[in-house]
């Protein structure tokens, strides 16, 4: 018989989980639980700034090692600042579990301190959410919140748990098995023929693939498919990566910020083979004219993916790796030597360009310095804007879980705290967040963070002292009419750094950029690296808002 | 930028349908499934709940405009954790006309 607090129950489930690193900010309604995390000997806990950035560092550490991760939170606002991170791992399917203190059950429902429902809140942010309405129920609801979280399509959990419970002893005999994830749903081989058949008899097949290969594992069989079957293949933002973009068939990112070519080829092809993507509208434009002439396959293991957006031909619900595996030995090797040199005509008369790429002090030669002085063993992480699209298009990825961004739900603050978490988790690689001025501020508390931890990050701000998409767009589609997306004042970002104990650089005034940018990334230890960057540069080509992704303007 | 607004979808044009969904029986399951209809403005013509003979699960009964979202909006129902099963009746079931007198 074993007798412990809800408390010490959690922080032993977590251990048995495998947990090791747990990012969060304490309060009065989750102390019992700090208590009890302080006597682990294997969970180590990073202290936050803002509980946005604890979610966030979950979830760069659940980004790059595929593992699902633990934020902790006190009630009321430290609960609701975790929102936006939990909002942000929904849409991009990360597993995640977050713990947040509650009030005592008997003060639930009558306005106590720091009290909000945040069960309520999140029902439609998190994959599922629970309430905790004794310690004992612990022992289903710890192990399961983390089985949902890794099962089927990943996502996050939020559990909800009143001090009252935290406190209360629990006697119990054995502790529950740690979670593991869901069996794959099982094959369907019928279909998994018919797509064969199809790729086969497609004169013009193009591969399409989503976040989900990378989340399924499944890079190396989505590669050994477009080789076998000689398919052209484009990644969505999430999926950057899972081909290395130097692959001959790789035809690079699709959609609103894709090259011209990419999108071009696309709409030629007769057969869409779509692994792991959802045609989100970003990467698709007007949905009705996407890939008009093509027959699609849709490959994913959320049976409500298939068919939400465009109807599939074959829609295989399944886990993307298991799929692939199963119809690659169906599928004919085929040279297709046509088609592709149909599409290596397209990608010289539309390719991708990039002015200034070989000047550091530019956005496209900024992302290829960079790239040049690391290999494909650091990380890059970006935060929400220009400058993230400039790393999206220039930087060349080369394998899964090399790029963590905010796909889905486009967070600006995202980059420093995820880039935190990354480091956490790989504490041997470099990690590299591409800045932009705008988003910097939104976690740039967390640098105190950074700094105390002494992590091997290195932010590279893109600084144009505006919010540079948005004075894109307003100088694009709204006359011109620039408005509140242009900074008056302007910090002094380095002094900044140095107030937080973090070295910076300042590539403005450096005499040789590319030695001395090549230098910080190479120093260990974190470092801000500054770089000027012209407002009137815009991201192009560009897919206007509510367009066909043919009717590209710009680049 | 002029945008093009759809208009809120008429759904009174629509066959009625019945869901039969089996839940989990506690607090919280209600709002997961209410909330998932609500925000994606599918209005819920009737709904029913009580606790089965097991009682730690629920049967509810929704009556529902076989629009066409029906579709995906039954697998977002089946996705929900605590959803168990989900079965599709046509508007003859009887459910709700029974009721029918506890309202006219
Ligand atoms: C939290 C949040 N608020 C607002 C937006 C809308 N938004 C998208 S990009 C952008 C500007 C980003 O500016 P900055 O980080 O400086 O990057 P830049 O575009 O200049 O490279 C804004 C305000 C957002 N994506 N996220």
């Amino acid at each position: 018989m074993m007798q412990m607090t809800g408390a010490e129950l959690i922080v032993r489930l977590l251990e048995r989980q495998g947990i090791r690193t747990i990012a969060g900010i304490p309060g009065g309604a989750i102390l019992p639980l700090y208590d009890a995390l302080s006597g682990s000997e294997s969970i180590r806990h990073v202290l936050a700034r803002h509980e946005q950035g604890a979610g966030f560092m979950a979830q760069g550490m659940a980004r790059v090692s595929g593992r699902p991760e633990v934020c902790f939170a006190s009630s009321g606002p430290g609960a609701t600042n975790l929102v936006t991170a939990i909002a942000d791992a929904r849409l991009d399917s990360i597993p995640m579990v977050a713990i947040t203190g509650q009030v005592p059950l008997s003060m639930i429902g009558t306005d106590a301190f720091q009290e909000v429902d945040i069960y309520g809140m999140t029902v439609p942010i998190t994959k599922h959410n629970f309430l905790v309405r004794s310690a004992i129920e612990l022992l289903e609801v710890i192990p399961q919140a983390f089985h949902i979280a890794i099962s089927g399509r990943p996502g996050p959990v939020l559990v909800d748990v009143p001090k009252d419970v935290q406190n209360q002893m629990v006697c119990f005999e054995d502790f529950p098995e740690p979670a593991v994830s869901a069996a794959a749903p099982a094959l369907d081989m019928a279909a998994i023929e018919e797509a064969a058949r199809m790729i086969d008899a497609a004169e013009r097949p193009a591969l399409y693939l989503g976040g989900g290969v990378v989340h399924s594992g499944a890079a190396q069989q989505a590669v050994a498919l477009a080789e076998q079957a000689g398919l052209p293949t484009t990644m969505t933002l999430m999926a950057l990566g899972a081909m290395p973009i130097d692959h001959p068939l790789s035809i690079g990112m699709l959609g609103m910020h894709g090259a011209r070519y990419t999108n071009f080829v696309l709409e030629e092809s007769d057969l869409l083979i779509c692994v792991g993507a959802r045609f989100d509208d970003r990467a698709i434009g007007k949905a009705v004219q996407f890939c008009p002439k093509a027959k699609i396959i849709h490959i994913d293991i959320d049976p409500s993916e298939l068919h939400k957006i465009k109807a599939a031909h074959v829609a295989i619900n399944g886990d993307v790796a298991a799929v692939l595996e199963a119809l690659l030995p169906r599928v004919k090797v085929k040279l297709r030597k046509r088609w592709l040199s149909h599409v290596e005509s397209l990608k010289s008369r539309f390719p991708m360009q990039m002015p200034g790429r070989d000047d550091p002090r530019t956005h496209y030669g900024l992302v290829h310095a960079v790239a040049a002085a690391l290999d494909d063993e650091a990380v890059i992480t970006s935060d929400v804007g220009q400058h993230q699209m400039w790393v999206a298009q220039a930087f060349p990825f080369r394998r899964p879980r090399q790029w963590l961004t905010s796909g889905g739900l486009g967070t600006m603050g995202f980059g420093v705290p995820v880039a935190l978490g990354a480091a956490l988790a790989a504490p041997d690689r470099t990690v590299v967040c591409f800045t932009g001025d705008g988003s910097f501020k939104m976690n740039i508390q967390e640098l105190a963070t950074l700094a105390e931890e002494g992590l091997n990050v290195k932010i590279v701000l893109m600084n144009n002292n505006s919010l540079g998409l948005v004075y894109q767009q307003q100088s694009l589609f709204y006359g011109k009419r620039v408005f509140a997306s242009k900074y008056r004042g302007e910090p002094d970002f380095l002094k900044i750094a140095e107030g937080f104990g973090i070295a910076a650089v300042d590539l403005d005034a450096a005499a040789n950029p590319r030695a001395t940018l090549a230098q910080a990334l190479q120093t260990p230890g974190p470092c801000l690296i500054h770089v000027s960057i012209n407002r009137e540069e815009f991201v192009f080509p560009m897919v206007p808002p509510g367009a066909a992704n043919t009717e590209m303007i710009g680049g | 930028m002029i945008e093009q607004v759809a208009e809120p979808l008429q759904q009174s044009g629509f066959a009625k349908v019945v869901l039969e969904l089996e839940v989990n029986n506690h607090p919280g399951v209600m709002s997961h499934i209410c909330n998932l209809f609500a925000r994606r403005a599918f209005n819920v013509e009737g709904i029913l709940c009580m606790p089965m003979s097991d009682t730690s699960k629920s049967r509810i009964w929704l009556l529902v405009f076989d629009d066409q979202r029906l579709e995906q909006m039954v697998l977002q129902v089946e996705k929900l954790v605590d959803v168990l099963s989900v079965r599709r009746h046509g508007a003859e079931h009887e459910v709700f006309d029974r009721l029918e007198r506890f309202f006219h």
